[in-house]
């Protein structure tokens, strides 16, 4: 296994030189289309120019509500649909010598591709379904394997077991050939986890691994996650619609409305002082265990909106307690910088 | 090659299954599970032991007929096509003890026409089943994987041959051309498959190819052949052998249909049994010569339904939903 360094404390914005992923005004639009040869009339803006970076070692949380585009993201991320328009870098490890490379991943075919495959990695929300009922325990975590030829089966099978013992699958020879249906959701994930590790990745992509949990269940998924990205030097993009988890979770997050980030900073910095109205809306709305704990209640009006051709002013402004004029005249707010990495998409802070 | 099993191991908390040492032996192991499995819920179901039952009753008929040829009947007499019955006065010759189905009107005996043609009959569903099966769900998990104008063409040609009258098509096809069983066998798979089954073989394989284990499967490096061949097909498989059943059942008629029709290059079968004995003049002679049509029709209505039967208890197996507990 590669081992890091360590995990870096915080790292923040400035503190590493070469992110690990840099993703730059990424853009996908979905056709709204009604028949084989009629044009859409409409495109879904899921994702909408979204640009961050993640660095080596780092949870970095998505946080969102539902149909925000944070799936949509991390699928971007490990080439499960092409984007629209923008670019993903990913971190070029053939020249570690010298000053690392970043390379644009979206047009990588062929070699290329399953050479990112062994870089970039995912682990689905629904434990239920993200494995194939037809096959076994070890069928799935070493399919990465012997899709990509890697290692004879004996060594697979003794890679498959490291990584059920990793992963508090234990004992491991007994869950080998097992069938999905057989085993709880959290061992299912826990097994979803081991295939997305088993090819050793950089960067996995976690879409609400907690979600569909029992919340005993969950903790437990969380603490090993994290235990396993120390251990391991992986780096998460852990996407979620739980406040508290990305809190647990990650080092840094960024808040996103409909296809747009609006809010990124590290994790206490966004907590405490969370500037972008909606973020303060999102911590207004997590219960607190602490009685005593007075929080200004935010009211945002309505509902959330469609991201069908939207029009270009900022998206949150129908919403916003705090729209001016402005935001209704010029376009979506750009991210800017109000200290120490925290950035704001936001006319009014 | 299990060099850190650890003490535990050799105690599985379920008890069911010892600590698999070998890779193809645990998989053979669990596919003898998944096959008690699924054969307990097949027995349950009495309509699919009553259908296997009368399935091996006919193939053991068909298995005799070779060996009462080798043995106790002579080819002058008994051979389904060119045999006459000597001993018999008039043609055809009702039951007796040396011809236990009569003869027919050329003489021939029925018991050895009958025998004589389970065979084909077999081999004719068997091929036409494997046939459409195969075509089926390989344009059903093309399809629906690749979407777009692979699934549109392949999609509207299924329309189009669906929409063809099958019977009536291969009537024609079987007056323009000289066709055998086995091309009979063919042209009603190639039919069935590139048609109907193969719209239900998208829609399921459709339901299968948008789970997020194919997503995973693609991350995890999977190309389309892969994911087609290892993550589509597997899921389709009871579908599979549920429209071999029907298939059978199909092709079966078809061929007795052709066959009375005599539009078939085929020497013996228990449609050209019917045939005979229609052109001969007594189809419609009431039950005076029942054993003309009676054994040959019997066996066409038997055989049909009961694959059918056979079909339903392994959808039962296939589709938890439809089971009664």
């Amino acid at each position: 296994m590669t081992v890091s360094s360590g995990l870096p404390d915080i790292p923040s914005a400035a503190g590493s030189p070469t992110p690990l992923v840099r993703v730059e005004s990424l853009t996908k639009l979905f056709p709204m289309s009604r028949g084989l040869f009629r044009r859409p009339s409409a495109h879904i803006h899921a994702v909408d120019d979204v640009s961050f970076e993640l660095f080596e070692g780092e949870s970095f949380g998505l946080v969102g509500e539902s149909g925000c585009g944070k799936t949509t993201i991390g699928k971007l991320l490990v080439k499960l649909m092409e984007p629209t328009g923008g670019r993903i870098l990913f971190q070029d490890d053939r020249d570690t010598a010298g000053g690392q490379t970043l390379t644009d991943i979206v047009d990588t075919s062929g070699k290329d591709l399953k050479e990112f495959r062994r870089k970039a990695q995912m682990i689905f929300q629904d434990p239920y379904e993200s494995m194939n009922p037809r096959r076994t325990i070890f069928d799935t975590i070493a399919e990465p394997l012997s899709v990509q030829g890697i290692g004879s089966p004996p060594e697979r099978m003794d890679k498959v077991r490291d990584l059920l013992e990793l992963v508090g699958l234990t004992p491991a020879s007994t869950m080998l050939f097992r069938y999905p249906h057989e085993l709880s959701g959290g061992q299912r994930q826990r097994v979803a986890i081991a295939r997305a590790l088993v090819v050793e990745p950089t960067f996995v992509v976690a879409d609400e691994p907690t979600s569909m949990l029992d919340v005993s269940f969950s903790t437990s998924i969380m603490h090993l996650m994290s235990g396993l990205a120390r251990q391991l030097g992986v780096t998460y993009l852990y996407i979620t619609h739980d406040l508290a988890v990305a809190r647990y979770m990650c080092q840094r997050i960024a808040v996103m409305y409909l296809g747009k980030i609006v809010e990124l900073a590290e994790t206490e910095e966004l907590l405490s002082n969370p500037l972008h109205p909606y973020t303060r809306a999102l911590l207004s709305a997590v219960p607190s265990p602490d009685p005593a704990h007075q929080r200004d209640p935010v009211n945002i009006l309505g509902d959330v909106s469609a991201p069908v051709n939207p029009h270009p002013r900022c998206r949150f402004h129908d919403r916003c307690p705090m729209a001016a004029p402005q935001c209704y005249v010029e376009s979506h707010p750009p991210m800017e910088d109000h200290g120490g990495g925290h950035l704001v998409a936001c006319y009014r802070v | 090659m299990t060099p850190q099993t650890d003490p535990q191991s050799s105690v599985p908390p379920h008890g069911t299954e010892p600590a698999p040492t070998n890779l193809t032996a645990a998989r053979v192991r669990l596919a003898l599970r998944g096959f008690r499995e699924g054969w307990s819920i097949f027995v349950e179901s009495r309509i699919g032991v009553i259908g296997l039952a009368v399935i091996i009753i006919f193939a053991l008929m068909a298995i005799s007929h070779p060996i009462l040829m080798a043995t106790i009947w002579d080819e002058a007499t008994y051979d389904p096509v060119t045999g006459y019955a000597f001993d018999q006065i008039e043609q055809p010759a009702p039951p007796s003890w040396a011809h236990p189905l009569g003869t027919d009107p050329l003489g021939r005996d029925v018991l050895s026409q009958l025998l004589s043609s389970t065979a084909s009959e077999f081999i004719l569903g068997i091929v036409a089943a494997l046939v459409t099966v195969s075509i089926a769900t390989m344009v059903g998990a093309v399809a629906a994987y690749y979407g777009g104008i692979v699934d549109t063409l392949l999609m509207r040609l299924a329309d189009l041959v669906v929409s063809l009258p099958g019977l009536s098509l291969l009537i024609v096809l079987s007056a323009l051309f000289d066709l055998n069983l086995f091309m009979l066998a063919l042209l009603i798979g190639v039919l069935g498959g590139f048609g109907g089954s193969a719209i239900i073989f998208k829609s399921q394989a459709l339901s299968v190819s948008v789970k997020p284990y194919i997503e995973a499967a693609r991350v995890a490096g999977g190309g389309r052949l892969h994911i087609i061949l290892v993550h589509i097909v597997p899921n389709l498989l009871p579908l599979s052998f549920l429209y071999m059943m029907f298939t059978v059942t199909g092709a079966i008629f078809s061929e007795a249909v052709l066959s009375y029709f005599g539009l078939l290059n085929i020497r013996m079968s228990w449609g050209i049994m019917i045939h005979t004995a229609s052109t001969a003049g007594y189809l419609l002679g009431g039950t005076k010569y029942w054993w003309l049509i009676v054994p040959a029709g019997a066996s066409i209505t038997l055989l049909c339904s009961t694959f059918y039967l056979v079909g339903r208890a392994l959808d039962e197996v296939a589709n938890p939903r439809l089971r009664r507990r």
